[in-house]
């Protein structure tokens, strides 16, 4: 049975800001810019908007945000918890804000300067003790274990050992991003690709799983994304992104990024409850995907995704992404902007800006013949994912 | 021993850091259906019972899963630190360090048992070492 949702909403409208590694303005005016730019692209203004929908750790205040665009009337406002698992989620919540009528046109955005301000790589700064440490935190940090890539890294171990996975296969997603970075122009690695060598020579982060290139990169910039209904989107100026589903996941006994005591660490169970009501909901299947956005943070969550999403078994994921695979004209092109490694971390929301370029057919990386794209959001926490369909 | 980040608490997880200072390693159990959980929170997921007691753990466990983070680094470790994932023999999971054993000798799945080290502010933390021979 199709979901309730389906194809009743669309993205209409995206805009960013230059992704950089230092902005030099705020986040606030990087969150403007991007909406601007957005509602410009969409060919609507800020009076048309009545609700707007970010990250939890987002620092731009809704009301702020209204003030300086000049939005009169807001009539929906909420926010998404759990890091980049948060981004398909905003579209979510963007869809049922708009198909039931609770508002007429939602921009969800995400701005921050995660690179020249506050670093999440950086576990604490390394100076001293924290003022207060988080309790979940408590459990972890004493030993060592500060940062997501740690976080990941134990979990990633695991897979490692039981499907006999080397950082050699997680390297080939380094190697796909970076490619396709390469040739977009607004990719912070654009003309800079690398190769499996180039991976390999790189220096551990956290041993025997993370080298610096498995990792995403650190980033200022701003993404907004204009949603409103089916109806609505096609008397206005782009190819509308139809919202074919979305879907939120959590799963049991999960923590932020250390969902360490479940009885296997083989999978993302969070990601796994997504999966299942994309694919009920849309009536697809994972044949029927033309490209896909996979949220890669880390390279081993975005194997594990494959088998969470059903492109390949359990444990094949090693042998399913090849670089030949996965590249622009392979079977299940990924990451055609360059992903969060080759084009910019903007936790995931330049994932789903692509994805829209991808329906309307204005990529960079365009893929042919393009009918339904997915696109995921953060890994190893509670997440979200969405299907954009072509009208 | 210069110290290590200390860790916050609250009334859900106190006494498994009171157990800890007094060298013995506390899992905590539901009193409606004995099932094991760590870490420590008010709620049975299984009976819904908020009503707990401990069980002092051996301390004796096996490897589930380890690495050894590099970047960035810390003032507080000597590098290369093992962190590691420990199955305990009662059930539950725990993370700590692995000690006096290099990296490369380390398998998943291999037996270790817990010591307490003591910091200089008072810190006591549990970690792991390989099991001695009996
Ligand atoms: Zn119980």
């Amino acid at each position: 049975m199709s979901g309730w949702l389906k194809n009743r909403t669309a993205i209409v409208g995206i805009g960013q800001t230059e992704f950089s590694k230092e902005s030099g303005r705020s986040e606030m005016q990087l969150a403007c810019e991007a909406i601007k730019a957005a509602l410009d692209d969409a060919g609507l203004t800020p009076a048309d908007v009545d609700g707007l929908i970010t990250f939890t750790m987002d620092n731009s205040e809704e009301a702020e945000v209204a003030r300086n665009l000049g939005i009169p009337h807001l009539s929906v406002f909420s926010r998404i918890p759990y890091g980049g698992g948060a981004a398909a989620g905003t579209v979510m919540h963007a869809a049922m804000a708009t198909a039931t009528g609770a508002a007429k046109v939602v921009v969800c955005y995400r701005a921050f300067n995660e690179r020249s301000g506050m670093r999440f790589g950086g576990g604490g700064g390394g100076t001293g003790a924290m003022a207060s440490m988080p309790l979940w935190l408590s459990w972890y940090a004493p030993y060592g274990l500060l940062t997501p890539a740690s976080w990941v890294a134990l979990h990633a171990r695991r897979y490692m050992h039981e499907y006999g996975v080397t950082n050699e296969h997680f390297g080939r997603i380094a190697v796909v991003d970076r490619k396709h970075a390469a040739t977009n122009p607004e990719a912070w690695f654009y003309g800079r690709p690398i190769s499996i060598e180039d991976h390999q020579a790189s220096r551990w982060i956290v041993e025997p799983v993370l080298r610096l290139l498995d990792c995403c990169q650190e980033s200022d910039g701003g993404v907004a994304l204009v949603v409103t209904s089916a109806e609505r989107a096609r008397d206005l100026r782009q190819t509308p992104a139809l919202i074919t589903a979305a879907a939120q996941g959590a799963a049991l006994d999960g923590e932020m990024m250390t969902s360490y005591y479940r009885d296997e660490l083989l999978g993302l169970p969070e990601m796994g409850i997504v999966a299942k009501t994309l694919w009920a909901d849309s009536d697809l299947t994972p044949a029927d995907i033309s490209t896909a956005f996979l949220y890669d943070h880390f390279t081993p969550f975005v194997l594990m995704q494959l088998e969470e999403l059903g492109f390949c078994g359990r444990g094949e994921a090693k042998d399913f992404a090849t670089v030949e695979n996965l590249s622009l004209g392979g079977t299940l092109p990924i990451n055609t902007s360059g992903g969060l490694l080759g084009e910019a971390y903007i936790h995931g929301m330049n994932g789903i800006a692509e994805a829209v370029r991808q329906i309307r057919g204005t990529s960079y990386n365009q893929v042919a013949d393009v009918e339904h794209v997915l696109a995921t959001a953060g890994t190893g926490v509670p997440t979200s994912g969405l299907i954009l369909g072509r009208p | 021993m210069s110290s290590r980040l200390a860790p916050s608490m609250n009334p859900d997880t106190q006494f498994f850091w009171d157990g800890v200072s007094e060298h013995r390693l506390l899992i905590q159990r539901c009193t409606g259906c004995a099932t094991l959980r760590h870490p420590p929170r008010p709620m049975c997921p299984r009976c819904n019972s908020v009503s707990w007691d401990t069980l002092e753990s051996s301390g004796r466990g096996s490897v589930f899963s380890f690495v050894m983070p590099q970047f960035p680094q810390y003032p507080w470790f000597e590098y290369p630190y093992i962190v590691v994932l420990v199955d305990l023999d009662e059930g539950t999971r725990l993370v700590s360090n692995l000690r006096d054993i290099a990296p490369a000798e380390v398998t998943i799945g291999m037996r270790v048992e817990v010591f307490y080290e003591h910091h200089d502010d008072g810190l006591v933390l549990p970690q792991f070492r390989p099991e001695a021979q009996s």
